[in-house]
């Protein structure tokens, strides 16, 4: 999955107080300068020499060591908590090799403080499990509803597990409160479609549509050209202003906005349903999502042809590819949700291709927060 | 029996100047017994060591390694190392490099690191496509993800790239295994999709680009290929959709283009002083003093490959396609000398070590053909690992290293191990 906000702020105020004070009481300050170098790593590169020195400095240190370099990747990106993970990493396999015990206590209340890093609190565990798995074990209980997708996943594999056993001593309603349970808590697409099979081949009806918060009602207007692939860059009117009521010179004549509402249960919109299969096209689509609160939401769209996505007339990306697959949450894009009436515009581009495999004209689109758990419209709360 | 003179000639005083100069270039201590990147240490496929594997089965075994996650990256050797990378996960987000014991397959090290790109890939390929490549000292790890992990040889982290970090567009949803080389202080990675490309000369000590230039935005599997076009000057070499064009890795300067339609998986492959591309036939090209576009020796769609590389030693390219059709041709000519149907299909590149030509089908195949015989290749010797092998095997000190999703093998004599 690509995460468009890429380059997030690499130290949030409040948590650099954090480690500050944490680090001031339980590592000299060369550790906390190497901590901060490699939390200042740049783009393309830049701050690498320093972070390769710094990093050098972190893996020569100990055991009691762990848990600062864990706290390292406290609102850091993926990339500045690989280093500390080879840092951790590094240091566990020598100390390990050398006899020396993992301080699980230490590693155990690191794990159990939900402000960590979800990656950090993982490695964790991770560590725990290494030398006493029966511990970790016991801990999954408490994680279905762990910041940590990966922590996450494995309690809810544990629940499904646990729902299979009580449906083979033929405890079918308590199987499917099992199932129900697990589904609430997952938030990996294969862990819920899993679940969704299971519970309907038990008679259970599941509103996968809903679960996921695909946006379902869509306003539809097209075909514009895409003669030479151009139409991807053309700013046609439905990019200036929405008028839903406005009639506009299309690529065959005019064009006007029609309703279009999928039934699909992954919320696929399908152009070609609306217009019959159609080649060196563009079609945009329309929505409103009312959301009872401003909240930071992610917008992931499934989409195997050239696109772009405004929410709230702000372009969130645009990415010209077509025909390589296409999947829930193939792309993630974040931005703000204002209370009230949000717009979100999908503009989705057809190519000349003619094989087979280049026919689908579509997308789907839900909104979740960063877990990817469905935040749905105001009025269907 | 004598050897055909094709195998067993003594390096022309070209090859030999090359050969030296590549000696003078390499930063590190590799020996010519190691294989330190996709397709060997010439990047044509082709092993120097005499002493590999002539019989496969259960007794050549000489260990098999677990692998926590999936791969179609080939094995490199160096000295007594074997490192690997593999991919795991629902979504493939965790990637591993791994080291292990040449000698009894124990596992010497692993580090692991969460994906910061993009995982998703068609199903048959993964995370963990590209082969690592190594100066000796350093192991430089590229994934699918665009990731780009620099650690030494007992697993220390040097540096980290996450290149979708820095260039958000280049990606390809049904994957990228373009395999990274090494020049001197300079690692090249090809990055190409339909969106966004670019090829890249990093600083190998920090991870700081030297240079980026941009690529036509096309579908791109092919790797990279070092290549002396002429005596004294290394170039690398680049295939895709667009042509063929050849860079100086310090500056990324392009120095000859040709811009006709070429293969996108299959990768170049060097000869003596002359570059082997696959664009449905066979393609020879030589740099023209005079020009900027290179000379086309000959082509042959005789001898056209499918998603594997072609191997090239001295007069002798040996091709295979898709569908397990593999030619011999002259190297000279373009001539098809023979063929002979492989069962199966494949997606890993033959390798070739003295006048053995190891192939791998997709269902896990793998064979030894005798490619000596003027009449025709002849396979001598086969065993079905029972897995799907998509990788390029490895042959280094004597051994045939080999890997599935799940296992790496070492293949070797009884002396060798």
């Amino acid at each position: 999955m690509l995460s468009l906000n890429l380059v997030k702020p690499l130290a949030l105020a409040g948590l650099a107080a954090f480690l500050s004070l944490r680090l001031c009481a339980a590592a000299p300050s060369d550790t906390t300068d190497a901590i901060k170098t490699i939390r200042a790593i740049g783009t393309e590169g830049r701050g690498n020499a320093q972070a390769s020195a710094a990093w050098k400095q972190l893996a020569a240190g100990d055991l009691g060591h762990l848990t600062t370099l864990l706290a390292g990747m406290d609102g850091a990106d993926d990339l500045v908590a690989n280093w500390f993970r080879a840092a951790v990493d590094t240091i566990v396999a020598r100390e390990s090799a050398a006899g020396r015990k993992l301080p699980v206590d230490d590693l155990l209340a690191f794990l159990r403080d939900t402000k960590h890093s979800p990656r950090a609190r993982r490695l964790a565990f991770e560590l725990v499990a290494r030398v006493q798995s029966d511990t970790a074990e016991k801990l999954l209980p408490g994680m279905l509803n762990d910041q940590s997708l990966e922590l996450r996943r494995d309690a809810v594999e544990r629940v499904i597990a646990d729902a299979a056993r009580t449906l083979e001593a033929g405890k079918k309603p308590e199987a499917i409160q099992r199932y129900r349970e697990a589904l609430r808590f997952a938030r990996d697409v294969d862990q819920v479609q899993g679940l969704a099979r299971k519970l309907r081949d038990l008679g259970e009806t599941v509103d996968v549509q809903k679960l996921f918060g695909f946006l379902t009602h869509w306003k539809v207007i097209g075909p514009f050209d895409n003669t030479d692939g151009k139409g991807f860059a053309t700013v046609f009117p439905p990019e200036k202003a929405i008028d839903l009521a406005a009639e506009y010179d299309g690529k065959s004549g005019k064009v006007r906005w029609s309703d279009h509402v999928t039934k699909d249960e992954f919320g696929v919109v399908d152009i070609n349903t609306v217009y019959t299969p159609l080649k060196v096209v563009t079609a945009y689509a329309y929505t409103e999502f009312v959301s009872d609160k401003a909240q930071p939401a992610e917008l992931r769209l499934g989409c195997k042809n050239a696109w772009k996505v405004w929410l709230n007339g702000k372009l969130l990306w645009e990415r010209e590819e077509y025909h390589r697959g296409m999947q829930i949450d193939q792309y993630r894009l974040t931005g703000q949700l204002q209370p009230g009436r949000n717009t979100i515009l999908v503009k989705a581009c057809q190519n000349e291709l003619t094989e087979k495999w280049t026919v689908e004209w579509q997308f789907q689109l839900r909104v979740c927060d960063h877990l990817g758990t469905a935040i749905l419209p105001a009025a269907a709360k | 029996m004598t050897k055909p003179s094709h195998l067993s000639s003594p390096l022309t005083h070209y090859a030999l100047r090359v050969t030296l100069l590549s000696l003078c270039l390499a930063a590190a201590p590799l020996t010519a017994a190691d294989w330190p990147q996709f397709r060997g240490p010439h990047g044509n496929g082709v092993s120097d060591e005499t002493d590999a594997p002539a019989v496969l089965d259960a007794k050549g075994i000489a260990w098999a390694a677990d692998l926590p996650g999936r791969g179609l990256s080939s094995p490199i050797v160096i000295g007594d190392r074997v490192i690997i990378t593999c991919s795991s996960g629902p979504q493939q987000e965790r990637l591993h490099v791994l080291c292990f014991n040449a000698a009894d397959g124990s596992k010497r090290w692993e580090r692991q690191f969460w994906a910061t790109g993009r995982t998703m890939t068609q199903t048959k390929t993964c995370v963990a496509a590209p082969t690592p490549v190594s100066d000796g000292r350093r192991i430089f790890a590229q994934f699918s993800s665009n990731d780009l992990i620099c650690l030494d040889l007992d697993g220390n982290l040097l540096w980290l790239r996450g290149l979708t970090r820095d260039y958000p567009n280049a990606s390809n949803s049904i994957g990228l295994s373009s395999s990274p080389v090494i020049v001197g202080d300079t690692l090249i990675v090809q990055v190409e999709t339909d969106c966004d490309s670019f090829v890249a000369g990093i600083d190998a000590a920090t991870g700081v680009n030297r240079w980026k230039t941009e690529r036509p935005h096309n579908r791109n599997w092919s790797s990279p290929v070092v290549f002396a076009d002429k005596p004294g000057r290394q170039v690398v070499a680049i295939q895709g959709l667009g042509g063929v064009v050849t860079i100086l890795p310090t500056t990324g300067e392009v120095l000859w283009n040709r811009t006709n339609e070429s293969a996108n998986i299959s990768s170049p492959t060097p000869g003596d002083g002359v570059l082997y591309v696959a664009a449905r036939a066979i393609v020879a090209l030589q740099a023209d003093s005079d020009s900027h576009t290179p000379k086309e020796l000959w082509r042959n769609h005789l001898l056209a490959p499918g998603t594997p590389s072609p191997v090239v030693q001295g007069d002798r390219i040996f091709t295979l396609a898709g569908g397990g059709k593999l030619c011999c041709g002259k190297t000279a000519t373009g001539e098809r000398l023979w063929s002979l149907q492989l069962k199966g299909s494949f997606s890993s590149s033959p390798v070739l070590a003295a006048g053995k030509l190891y192939t791998a089908s997709e269902k896990g195949m793998v064979r030894i053909v005798d490619v000596t015989k003027p009449e025709g290749g002849q396979i001598i010797s086969e065993l079905d690992l029972a897995q799907t092998i998509l990788c390029t095997p490895a042959i280094a000190n004597g051994a045939l290293y080999i890997r599935s999703d799940a296992k790496l093998w070492k293949f070797a004599k009884p002396a060798a191990r």
